[in-house]
């Protein structure tokens, strides 16, 4: 081995600790990177891979009772690939053992061979057979969520008969990744099932014969999909239609495109903070050891070495550092992948998984890491190309210090001269500490961005459950109802207070931004589910005009006054202008409400009612439940508490998870931050602080001269940090915005004091074990020696 | 001759770096007077920077005993010892030894805060002659300036004892004897003890005792019966 690569050997293993700490920042970045784009790619893959052998839908449809002769003209409009035409009926489900009434929703197979959109993959048992109306294939979740397997019996109110219904299979499909129960936040298995039956039986059941209430189709690639929306609405308009929609609006869809659209936000943001941290860290390091080199590089270059051979053999020492992090962050960002990929694909119930790590995402985080480590060290290269032999045996000129203030700092005595001493080294090097400031900063900042998930979650679902949606069920009827229908729901056991409201499916427009939604018209005085005005307030929904939601304000860039244009797209589909009256708070879809009698004028077939919102008395709930599971009237029932529950067990769990990441991730930096700064300023100032021993201080006192200057950084930290974490909580937020969910941005102080108090103990921890080295200094030997 | 300071007998040091077993001190008896100045004369590894830093309290002893006044020295613990350095011992080492991020004056009170009874900054600098340049950063003062600081920070703690290891060894001729001239006059106007050790034997014409090193042991002692001036001694 030539000689400079035995010093280099040497120099890694005495530079080990240091070393260890920046290669372990830069693995963050790696391992984050590989993460996020593995896991992206690969359940994008396995999304892919699913929809395509499965044939989910591109346009899907619903109408009230529509000839299953419409076959040959959907199948004429321009593009289309395949057509589907199914039954698909809400249903009321009677299990043993489980109170509260579950909604499913029926779905026919074809009587003869797969649908030619929307397959099944069977899991187990098989397809229901033709003419025998009691079989049924459940969703694997159902089933788990109950213990249901092949043979199973349970009990379903379709159309007003309860029916007694055996399982012959179990499957999965690609329409219900996230099956979302009617009214529900979030799947709950328990509540919400999918029921394939036959197509001849659901359709004795519901009347339908030789009819179809359900339309998919597969299109063409590149098909123009809003021509072909905009056909098959004409064609099912006369049959109850209530507008087609493409598969941004697919509730499964859209919710698993959200979750991937997360994924490419981390990789962008997050592991570029660690590649920087990582930068400044090797760049301190690098700097020292050639300072304390320069008369070795001198030497060398008198030698005759070349400045180049000089520059690149600190290079090499970088690059090793640097590959130490890549090879860690290898691992460990596979191993993580893997992990979150399994996870999501047993969350969203796959049937395969497809692993995407192809080597070309290795290749770009190695040299992205190696990149960056590079970049931290070109300032001090360039030092030791431009170090001319003669001067670099000499040693450097002193630092030159300066007094605070002037004379006045000297006729104040505020500080004692260790803590002088500490300051003005700040002053003298301020790059350096402001580095290591902002460095400790980001650290600060992830566990603030990891942690405000919390707060915002906590106030959202203050601001639903207590504040706005203070309902304890929703009836959704089946269809629409004649208001004649209250009364016998007010009737209902245990009902204190019934709301009735009206859900009426529109295509908004504003210029040529338009969007489907649903408007939702509410009672005047409406009390239990409210609507609040930006500033939190409860308010009466004005006599005419929209109340809009401020998502779709900013989809359809209206504000307060402006005339949008509402297409029905039920009955008559008129196409009416109506002025925007109100702009409302709403976290969850896409929120548009409208008084209620407001609603029936613009709708134009007299007054109708989807559904109710109730009040319940507790101690008659189960009195209620079972009268409900007998009303056949009813599509789907939605309890607020077992909602609110379930919603904020998946949040917590998802956070629980994320947080412990994250507080890892924030301690590696903040650790390898102080670490590296302690140890660099005791390299520079081991004869300072050995001659404070010598003269009489404390072990304590000098190490506080060390940790002044590393508290100043670490405090100066915390502020900058909360700061840059606002910020990073603020892009999350605008990252995670979707047509399902907008979270308000909320950080509590109990999110900063947490976030602060884990990087104060990791940069304490990091400060004493550099501080066990001042213990240890050999007094004698340092005052022997010329700096 | 006054009562004695430092009273040494047996002293043994033995140093293992590696394999190597170095024996710096074999057996040393000496008595260090008040008031005394003493040189310590020597060729390097003879033992002397070793007893110099054992009786500052930076090392310990192998072997042997150490009585500073009534105290044993030898059984002090870490934390005594840097009591015993704050409170009774200043030291003067050949590179000066400054904190390059405090003035003159802040390097003098660096010491005056922590010590019971110490002179003011500006009093200490006065007497080694450098009342002018107090607030001037080490980087800004000339070699013999510097050590007249580091003087100046030893003896504003009104030290029992001014240790200095070749506090002329980084200095020419003639910045050498104002520092000379700086430790005599401390020496005679505050009656400090004072132990200079050095490799340049013209400078054991200024002290009361000289102490020649050699192996290891004291080989020889002898008293000067004339002292001479700094200002008259030439190297």
């Amino acid at each position: 081995m030539r000689a400079l690569d035995l010093k280099l050997v040497r120099d890694l293993r005495r530079l080990w600790a240091q070393a260890l700490a920046v290669a372990l920042v830069l693995a963050c970045g790696v391992a984050t990177l590989i993460l996020a784009i593995g896991a992206y790619r690969s359940l994008e893959e396995t999304q892919r891979a699913y929809y395509d052998r499965y044939r989910f839908g591109d346009v899907f449809a619903s109408a009230t009772r529509a000839p299953r002769a419409l076959i040959d003209r959907i199948r004429a409009i321009p593009d289309v690939a395949a057509v589907e035409l199914r039954i698909t009926e809400p249903v009321l489900l009677d299990i043993n053992g489980v109170a509260e009434p579950a909604t499913g929703q029926a779905i026919s197979l074809p009587d003869r061979g797969e649908p030619a959109v929307n397959a099944i993959f069977l899991r187990q048992g098989r397809l229901p057979d033709t003419g025998r109306d009691l079989e049924v294939v459940i969703n694997e979740n159902f089933a788990e969520a109950h213990g249901f397997v092949l043979g199973t019996e349970f009990h379903a109110l379709m159309d007003g008969v309860k029916t007694k219904l055996r399982v012959v299979g179990i499957a999965l499909s690609p329409e219900f990744i996230y099956a979302l129960g009617p009214g529900d936040l979030l799947p709950d298995d328990r509540r919400f099932g999918v029921l394939w039956m036959n197509e001849r039986t659901l359709a004795g059941r519901f009347d339908l014969e030789g009819a179809f209430d359900s339309v998919s189709l597969r299109l063409l690639r590149g098909a123009n999909e809003e021509a072909v929306i905009e056909q098959l609405d004409d064609i099912l308009a006369p049959y109850g239609g209530t507008g087609a929609y493409g598969r941004k609006d697919h509730i499964s869809h859209a919710f698993l495109d959200s979750e991937l659209t997360q994924l490419s936000a981390m990789a962008r943001v997050i592991p570029p903070i660690f590649l920087l941290v990582s930068a400044f860290l090797i760049n301190m390091i690098l700097s020292r050891l050639i300072a304390l080199e320069r008369e070795q590089i001198g030497l060398l270059k008198a030698l005759g070495y070349h400045a180049l051979d000089i520059a690149w053999h600190y290079l090499k020492l970088v690059i090793m550092i640097a590959l130490v992090g890549v090879v860690i962050g290898f691992v460990a960002g596979t191993w993580l992948g893997r992990g979150l990929t399994v996870i999501y694909s047993e969350f969203y119930t796959f049937p395969f998984l497809i692993f995407r790590w192809s080597t070309d995402i290795y290749a770009i985080a190695a040299l992205v890491s190696i990149a960056a480590a590079i970049a931290g060290a070109a300032k001090a290269v360039y030092g030791v190309l431009a170090l001319a032999p003669a001067v670099a045996m000499r040693p450097p000129a002193p630092p030159v210090f300066h007094q605070f203030m002037g004379s006045a700092g000297r006729r104040i005595r505020l500080f004692s001269q260790l803590t002088i001493m500490a300051l003005r080294h700040i002053a003298r090097w301020p790059v350096r500490a402001a580095l290591s400031t902002i460095g400790t900063s980001f650290s600060v900042a992830l566990l603030v961005v990891a942690l405000f998930s919390i707060d915002s979650v906590d106030y959202m679902i203050d601001v639903i459950y207590f504040q706005s949606e203070r309902q304890d069920a929703t009836l959704t009827f089946a269809g629409e109802r004649a208001p004649s229908v209250l009364p016998a729901v007010a009737n209902l056991p245990g009902v204190l207070r019934a709301e009735p409201f009206r859900e009426l499916a529109v295509k908004i427009s504003h210029g040529p931004r338009e969007r489907r939604l649903g408007i939702s018209g509410k009672q005047r005085g409406a009390d239990l589910s409210r609507v609040l005005d930006l500033d939190m307030r409860p308010i009466a929904l004005p006599e005419t005009g929209l109340a809009i939601g401020e998502r779709v304000a900013d989809i359809l860039e209206v504000k307060r006054g402006d005339l949008v244009q509402v297409e029905l797209l039920e009955g008559d589909r008129r196409i009416v202008d109506v002025p925007v009256t109100e702009i409302i708070q709403s976290y969850v879809g896409l929120a548009v409400f409208m008084d209620m009698d407001a609603l029936d004028r613009l709708a134009g077939i007299g007054p109708r009612v989807s559904g109710v919102h109730l009040e319940i008395d507790e101690a008659a709930t189960d009195a209620l439940y079972a009268s409900v599971k007998e009303t056949p009237a009813l599509a789907g029932v939605a309890l607020q508490t077992v909602s609110r529950r379930l919603f904020q067990e998946t949040i917590e769990q998802n956070i629980l998870i994320s947080t412990m990441v994250y507080v890892i991730l924030s301690v590696i930096i903040a650790f390898g931050v102080v670490y590296n700064s302690a140890r660099i300023q005791l390299s520079e100032r081991a004869r300072e602080l050995a001659t404070l021993r010598v003269l009489g201080f404390r072990r304590a006192e000098v190490s506080q001269v060390l940790l002044t200057e590393l508290g100043v950084a670490v405090a100066a930290a915390q502020p900058l940090g909360w700061l840059i974490g606002y910020g990073f909580a603020y892009a999350v937020i605008v990252g995670f915005e979707s047509d399902l969910f907008r979270i308000p941005l909320v950080v509590s102080s109990r999110t900063l004091a947490f976030a602060s108090l884990v990087v104060l103990v990791a940069a304490l921890v990091s400060a004493l074990l550099v501080r066990r080295r001042i213990d240890r200094f050999d007094l004698v030997e340092v005052l022997k020696t010329r700096e | 001759m006054g009562k004695p300071l430092f009273t040494v007998s047996g002293l043994t040091k033995v140093y293992q770096t590696g394999d190597v077993t170095v024996h710096a001190l074999r057996g040393v008896d000496a008595v260090l007077y008040e008031g005394e100045m003493a040189v310590l004369l020597g060729p390097s590894g003879s033992g002397k920077s070793t007893l110099l830093n054992i009786l500052g309290g930076l090392d310990s002893a192998t072997a042997g005993e150490v009585r500073f006044g009534e105290e044993d020295l030898t059984g002090f613990s870490d934390r005594e010892l840097t009591l015993f350095r704050r409170n009774h011992v200043g030291f003067v080492f050949q590179f000066y030894n400054l904190v390059p991020s405090l003035t003159a004056k802040e390097n003098v009170a660096l010491v005056t805060e922590i010590a019971p009874r110490p002179m003011a900054p500006e009093e200490a600098l006065g007497i080694v002659g450098l009342s002018e340049r107090v607030d001037h950063f080490p980087a800004q003062l000339s070699g013999g300036e510097q050590q007249r600081v580091a003087i100046a920070r030893a003896i504003a703690k009104r030290p029992e004892i001014l240790l200095c290891d070749e506090p002329t060894g980084a200095l020419d001729s003639k910045t050498g004897v104002l520092v000379l001239e700086a430790l005599t006059a401390v020496n005679s106007e505050m009656g400090t003890s004072t132990a200079i050790i050095t490799h340049n034997a013209a400078i054991q014409k200024i002290a009361h005792r000289v102490f020649f090193f050699s192996d290891g042991r004291i080989a020889e002692m002898r008293e000067n019966a004339e002292r001479v001036e700094p200002a008259e001694v030439e190297w």
